[in-house]
């Protein structure tokens, strides 16, 4: 049966425009999250993870310099650049992967150019762009991408229904190999969304914690390649994705059920997949995203799986929820973590505040570890899991 | 308070969406959540909107709007207890 | 694989059509509004839940409603059945209302129960709910009606036993412009027919495109 692949990607989040810049901050426990005075996001004073826009203003004039003039004459979005800078870092190694009609480029994006509407914004490209399809023909004419895009937009779970799409297209043999990119600005739109919601924390969000009160947002865009040829890949890890599942839990639009057996589904329809056994996984990066109810339907999640001994973290205490770049951003770090046998503690966490014992990590720190879980759980009752195994089958 | 709680009913069936809902079937003293109107969470955040709105009445955590919103009638005595003339 | 169409449904200005016969038609409406409230009135579905959905979930979640009524589920394992849906226009519609109650900061009330629509995927959610469907779920957009998409994705999905059964389809809605084709695919044999003769429909890129070709027909052929 046809492998899928790891090779090549690239994170950009308040903590860098590199997968390493962003791995070794998050070695160091750096937490991007900072509190934020604008008025244009929001009427007061907000703890937001936010990208350092200078350095992406002039990383993507460099860029625009590097390909020519014709791609001067589009005003670009925020969003749009982000893509093309982290497609552009993720594709280094592979240039010619783009030009494959065998190549499939998969976006996910919650929101897209969603500031668009913001009508105090002035200088902007047509309205259309407001259209995810639109956007994203901007992002694939940079490229050149022969096979026309798969746009996913699922709320939270965005990321990871993208990785998966094209992980079983690949393995289906409809391709060789996939661009993968998640991405979500932040904007009063969705700032003022959820806090309607009354569910921002104050402070810089706790996954799992006894005092956690609510999650923070965060912007970002993550990138990674796939290919079912394991002489392509670049680095010494042989990191295959094994399986993979969505469910919804039926219960409620925006609450998350109670019981947490639906994602429990997807964690065991994905082990199934990849015939592994729950004593087996090595680590889970879950959803944590520190709301009083999400964290406590993973922890049940986690029970009913038969997963409360593996090591488990959240990486939004870090980087804040991404929404639509969330489940690339954070598979690409555990993938990283996977290959180099590094655990990164769980920002936030100090006393458990769920109702299973699950093993948030606390320490950063060295672990022999051969395979990853990912889950996310969204808006609309849906949950992924995708597993990440290390070496060869 | 009679005239509060017939519009504070006509606000609430028209900000939650209450289609097949008229004043009339819902009594003043009847719990809003859990049976009757089967209210949920996101009502029970709207009603934190509907109090702003129309009352200029800010209700910071929403745990206090379990008491707050119990029935038409202790909305209605928040509101009267709260407002500023 | 060979896959079926058991049974679709198209609604359109202002036309609901249930495999190959309407289900309802009138002239006299010139709103979404007045006329999907006229449908669920009709269908007496009797959910009060679908009065606050947005305009894009009514939709949505009347097509798969008049689809489900007709499916014996004692037939279907609830959590092996899929929805996997697509659109152009995402939740447009529902971005415009959120955006209109933040844009004046003297009147600044955003509220949580328009916001929760801003997702194009919750009207899956709706779907779930109602019917207890809990598989596999996707929302994709592309700018036109993709065919190959939808059968592409969903055969890998019953191919490889993630699912036995999938709702997909395309479901549109931007103020008053909307159309919508969503139907039940299943393997041929546990297919539990459609209309009187048991007819179903091959599940290929050719067959889905004849159909959504009848979303933008203001009449309404017969297809074999």
């Amino acid at each position: 049966m046809r492998e899928v692949f790891l090779t090549g990607d690239n994170i950009i989040t308040s903590l860098g425009f590199t997968t390493s810049e962003n791995m070794q901050q998050l070695e160091k426990g750096v937490i991007g999250i900072h509190p934020v005075q604008d008025e244009a996001l929001f009427p007061s004073a907000i703890p937001l993870s936010l990208i350092d826009t200078v350095r992406m203003e002039t990383e993507f004039s460099e860029l625009l310099s590097f390909h020519g003039k014709q791609t001067k004459d589009i005003t670009y979005t925020r969003l749009e650049k982000l893509f093309i800078l982290s497609i552009h870092k993720a594709l280094q190694f592979h240039p010619g992967f783009s030009q494959n009609p065998k190549t499939l480029l998969v976006i996910s994006s919650t929101k897209g150019n969603i500031d668009l509407l913001d009508p105090r914004k002035q200088d902007l490209p047509a309205p259309a762009r407001l259209y995810l399809w639109d956007m994203v023909r901007i992002v694939r004419n940079f490229f050149g991408f022969v096979h026309p895009a798969l746009i996913i937009s699922n709320a939270c779970i965005s990321g990871i229904v993208a990785i998966m799409a094209a992980a079983r297209y690949i393995r289906a043999g409809l391709f060789d190999s996939a661009v993968v990119s998640g991405g979500d600005i932040l904007s009063e739109f969705v700032i003022s969304g959820f806090q309607s919601f009354l569910s921002l924390s104050p402070a810089p969000c706790r996954p799992y914690d006894a005092t956690r009160d609510g999650l923070s947002l965060g912007e970002g865009c993550g990138t990674v390649v796939l290919t079912t040829d394991p002489s392509l890949i670049l680095s010494g890890n042989k990191i295959r994705i094994t399986g993979s599942s969505t469910t919804n839990d039926a219960n409620h639009i925006s609450g998350p059920s109670r019981t947490g057996y639906e994602l429990s589904l997807a964690i065991q329809n994905t082990l199934a997949e990849a015939g592994l056994h729950p004593v087996e996984v090595g680590f889970i990066n879950a959803h944590g995203t520190a709301t009083p109810f999400n964290d406590e339907m993973e922890s049940k999640a986690l029970g009913l799986a038969g997963l409360l001994a593996s090591p488990v973290n959240s990486l939004k205490g870090y980087i804040g929820h991404t929404l639509g770049a969330a489940g690339v951003i954070e598979s690409v770090v555990s993938a990283h973590s996977l290959g180099d046998n590094r655990l990164i503690r769980s920002a936030g966490f100090e006393t458990c505040g769920v109702s299973e014992p699950i093993q948030v990590i606390e320490r950063t720190g060295v672990k022999e570890i051969r395979s990853c879980l990912k889950t996310a759980s969204g808006f609309g009752g849906c949950n992924a899991a995708i597993l990440f195994q290390k070496g060869l089958s | 308070m009679e005239v509060l709680t017939e519009k504070l009913k006509k606000e609430v069936i028209q900000q939650l969406n209450l289609e097949d809902i008229s004043p009339d079937d819902i009594d003043v003293n009847a719990p809003l959540f859990g049976e009757g109107l089967g209210l949920d969470s996101i009502d029970a955040l709207e009603l934190i909107v509907l109090l702003e709105k129309n009352y200029g009445l800010k209700i910071e955590d929403p745990k206090d709007g379990k008491k707050i919103f119990y029935s038409i009638h202790t909305i209605a005595e928040y509101i009267t207890g709260h407002q500023k003339t | 694989m060979n896959l079926v169409i058991s049974h679709y449904c198209i609604i359109k200005p202002y036309q609901v059509w249930i495999n190959d016969r309407i289900g309802y038609y009138d002239e006299n409406f010139t709103t979404f509004a007045g006329f999907i409230k006229s449908v669920y009135k009709k269908e007496t579905i009797n959910y009060p839940k679908f009065y606050k959905m947005d305009s894009l979930s009514k939709l949505g979640f009347l097509s798969a409603e008049l689809i489900l009524k007709n499916i014996n589920f004692d037939l279907y394992n609830r959590e092996k059945m899929g929805v996997v849906l697509a659109n152009s226009v995402s939740s447009l519609d529902t971005d415009l209302d959120h955006q209109q109650t933040i844009s004046d900061r003297s009147n600044y009330f955003p509220s949580p129960a328009v916001f929760v629509y801003t997702l194009p995927n919750i009207m899956i959610g709706e779907i779930c709910i109602r019917h207890q469907v809990k598989g596999e779920n996707a929302f994709f957009i592309s700018e036109k009606f993709d065919s190959k998409l939808l059968v592409d994705y969903v055969t890998e999905l019953i191919q490889f036993n993630r699912v036995t059964a999938c709702l997909t389809g395309w479901v549109d809605l931007i103020k008053e412009r909307f159309h919508s084709l969503l139907m039940f695919v299943e393997v041929p044999g546990t297919a539990t027919g459609s209309g009187k003769t048991g007819k179903t429909i091959p599940f290929s890129a050719e067959d889905l495109d004849s159909l959504y070709h009848l979303t933008r027909t203001d009449n309404h052929g017969s297809i074999n």
